[in-house]
């Protein structure tokens, strides 16, 4: 009796399992081709439908401006060139363009605000050391940060978001797409490698649009070849101290746009060459296919973009570069001003590392600041900076720890570098170590919380890091062999 | 007569009797969005003229890998919007697309906006057809209408929506045009007063459709009341083991009873 009111509830009320035991056992009779026919028709139903809505009007447009644009950017032939054409004018605009606006901003930052807060300071009767670390240490920090980094990224961010509002962007990956296929890494790279040169770690997010694990590990290690905010200033302050300084002035700005275009290249070249490297060894496969749409051309909104630029990235990493700076700046002060025996910390240190610096065609100032930098890129110049007038106490240029006057123009960088013992050699190891090093530390905990994989998130931060240390000993070895002492 | 609706609609006393923008402050909320669509569709556009977020809005496939919330008050109705990952389909297994299908599934939107590409019908309409087999609860937003125009194409879209059985609107959200219209339809949707019939895929061969009722019969029977089923039935044939993971825990009775509640609200 029992049994047979199971039986009729069982009748009755179908359970989960059985769900699926009818859905296996008939995948077994409806055989592989399942998921082709679905697809089939939703491809046949949409084309119906869109027969039923869609006429076009019959009336040839006079000039297809898409199809020639395309025609032109994403070719064989002149795709690379314009590539390259168009990356040279953004920066010569940058370069050129954020020379006076910095010094404008220093010398009000450094020479009119700093002797008042000091001023303020002393008519309070503040203790020296505060003064010291408040003022001279973190104020410090942060007004070279501003100086060193606002103006080039007011008018870099803004120029390169209508670039990519316009749609060129994924006309680049287009362009660069078969050779990642060559590399053995997905085409979507190219997508990511172009978020990097935002931000690695949301380029390194955006790898979430690649579906094969091997492939996005692929993306995630390389995203750090792609220039990020924080060191598009350093290059080009760097290439137009020293590279746009040895021509004629008229030409200084296209000069060091070129070179901040032959570095941004050769992490392209990097990409590449260790995507083809991983994917032949730890990270073996075949390169998988998609399909990738090219956007209509839109024209930018031309305040919408500056606004959006301004706010979402400017301010953004200025504002990161600036936190990151306060620490800084009182690491750099205190190292600068606590002593052990007759030398303080930070030139022990520095002394310490100037060997092997040297050896890399760097010094013992730029390691020291790049260790001090490992939270925030952005800071690297500006530590730098400060680094070579209070531990060295650059003389003619400075007074005291970390007191300067009469800023006029790039001079007063320039003047600095001298001091420091700078050369062409530094120079260029600079920006190729600033390429190839490890990632910062937002990238590195980003790599971590994608990939999950303390030793994914290792190779990711030491492989960059070894490879810089290689390609500036290297460089350094090859430039004094062929040009002498650098 | 279509420029005299726009001279209205861009008005800012017009929008701002019915539409307040809310950013990301949502606490609390009447109705959940979804927005669903293919990349580069202009879905992060439409999202930021509703919540007055600045979202940034690249030209470019896969802007938006994770989603996005955000909220607006329409109607002194509380408004919860989601922007999901632009997909082409969602019938594979990319993180991408199982964010977007399983927020569709799971998640219980009120209402899915849907942006398609007004130059491109016949290749948004892929994924459009398969979210109309998820769920009956859509408001298609005909984006970039003024692109159409600019190539030349004419969209019937009162065809369009008699076809897929859902409002269909018209819009270029970079101007401000149709938004207003866009709120109206989410509003009738979201509180029924305009019920979607969508259309559902029609051809197959014979052993599919014979498969297919079988099945759905079952779950039918086992999730009384039940929107879906024939995307399920398709699924599990399909061996989707996030489904038959979903079929396993019961989630599709919570989905069931949710359906119920909001028809007797």
């Amino acid at each position: 009796m029992k049994n047979q009111v199971d039986n009729i509830i069982e009748k009755n009320k179908i359970t989960d399992e059985e769900i699926l035991e009818t859905a296996n056992s008939l995948r077994w009779d409806l055989g592989e081709n399942l998921h082709d026919s679905l697809l089939e028709s939703i491809y046949q139903d949409a084309a119906e439908i869109s027969e039923k809505v869609v006429t076009k009007v019959d009336e040839k447009p006079k000039f297809d401006w898409d199809r020639t644009l395309d025609r032109l950017l994403t070719s064989k032939w002149t795709g690379f060139p314009i590539m390259l054409l168009i990356l040279t004018i953004v920066f010569w605009i940058t370069i050129s363009g954020a020379n006076v606006p910095s010094a404008l901003l220093a010398s009000f930052l450094i020479d009119t605000i700093h002797p008042v807060l000091k001023d303020v300071a002393a008519y309070f009767g503040t203790p020296l050391w505060l003064d010291g670390l408040l003022i001279d240490g973190i104020y410090l920090a942060m007004a070279w940060v501003i100086s060193v980094m606002l103006p080039p990224m007011a008018i870099f961010f803004p120029l390169f978001t209508l670039l990519e509002d316009f749609g060129y962007l994924p006309r680049v990956a287009f362009n660069l797409d078969s050779l990642f296929k060559k590399a053995g890494a997905h085409g979507k790279q190219a997508l990511t490698m172009a978020m990097g040169y935002g931000c690695n770690a949301a380029g390194i997010i955006a790898t979430r649009v690649i579906d094969s694990p091997r492939e996005r590990l692929i993306a995630i290690i390389t995203n750090n070849f792609s220039l990020c905010n924080g060191r598009w200033p350093t290059q080009i302050l760097i290439a137009s101290l020293f590279i746009g300084s040895m021509v004629p002035a008229a030409l200084g700005g296209l000069v060091s746009a070129t070179a901040v275009v032959a570095v941004a290249l050769l992490g392209i070249i990097l990409t590449f060459v260790t995507s083809w490297f991983l994917s032949r060894t730890i990270l073996k496969g075949e390169a998988s296919t998609f399909s990738l749409e090219l956007p209509p051309y839109r024209p930018p909104k031309i305040l919408q973009t500056l606004y959006t630029s301004l706010i979402d990235r400017t301010i953004f990493v200025l504002w990161r570069a600036i936190i990151f700076a306060v620490p800084a700046g009182a690491v750099i002060w205190l190292s600068a001003n606590v002593m052990i025996g007759d030398q303080s910390i930070g030139e022990h240190i520095v002394n310490f590392m100037d060997p092997f610096g040297l050896l890399l065609g760097l010094n013992g100032v730029i390691l020291f600041a790049y260790i001090i930098a490992i939270p925030a890129n952005e800071i690297v110049i500006p530590t730098i900076l400060m680094l070579t007038v209070m531990i060295l106490k650059a003389s003619g240029v400075g007074e005291g720890a970390g007191v300067m006057f009469e800023l006029d123009d790039y001079q007063i960088y320039t003047e600095l570098f001298a001091a420091g013992g700078w050369t062409l050699l530094t120079a260029i190891n600079l920006m190729l170590f600033s390429l190839v090093h490890n990632p910062c530390s937002t990238a590195i905990y980003t790599i971590y919380k994608e990939t999950k994989s303390i030793k994914w998130t290792a190779i990711s931060t030491f492989l960059p890091l070894v490879m810089g240390i290689a390609i500036c000993f290297f460089v350094a070895q090859i430039w004094r062999i062929f040009i002498g002492a650098g | 007569m279509t420029n005299k609706l726009n001279n209205c609609e861009t008005c800012p006393v017009h929008q701002s009797t019915y539409l307040k923008k809310l950013g990301v402050n949502m606490d609390r909320w009447d109705y959940a969005l979804a927005l669903a669509g293919n990349p580069n569709t202009g879905k992060s556009t439409v999202f930021n003229a509703l919540t007055g977020l600045r979202q940034h809005t690249g030209n470019w496939p896969g802007k938006t890998v994770t989603r996005t919330e955000g909220g607006f008050i329409y109607q002194e109705k509380r408004y919860k919007i989601v922007d999901l990952p632009g997909t082409y389909s969602l019938l594979s297994t990319s993180t991408d697309e199982e964010v977007a299908r399983n927020f569709i599934l799971f998640g219980k939107p009120d209402v899915t906006v849907i942006i398609m590409d007004a130059t491109r019908i016949e290749r948004n309409l892929n994924l459009t057809l398969q979210i109309l087999e998820i769920t009956d609860r859509i408001v298609i937003c005909l984006n970039l209408i003024d692109e159409a125009r600019r190539h030349q194409l004419r969209i019937d879209e009162r065809k369009l929506s008699k076809e897929l059985g859902v409002p269909v609107i018209p819009t270029s959200a970079r101007k401000g045009e149709g938004i207003d219209e866009l709120l109206r339809a989410i509003h009738e949707v979201a509180n029924g007063l305009y019920v979607c019939k969508p259309h559902h895929i029609t051809s197959g061969s014979k052993s599919l459709k014979r498969a297919v009722s079988q099945l759905v019969e079952k779950i039918e029977n086992r999730f009384s009341g039940i929107s879906n089923a024939r995307w399920i039935a398709l699924r599990l044939l399909e061996g989707d083991p996030r489904i038959i993971e979903a079929v396993k825990k019961g989630e599709l009775d919570n989905l069931y009873q949710r359906i119920e509640n909001t028809e007797t609200k």
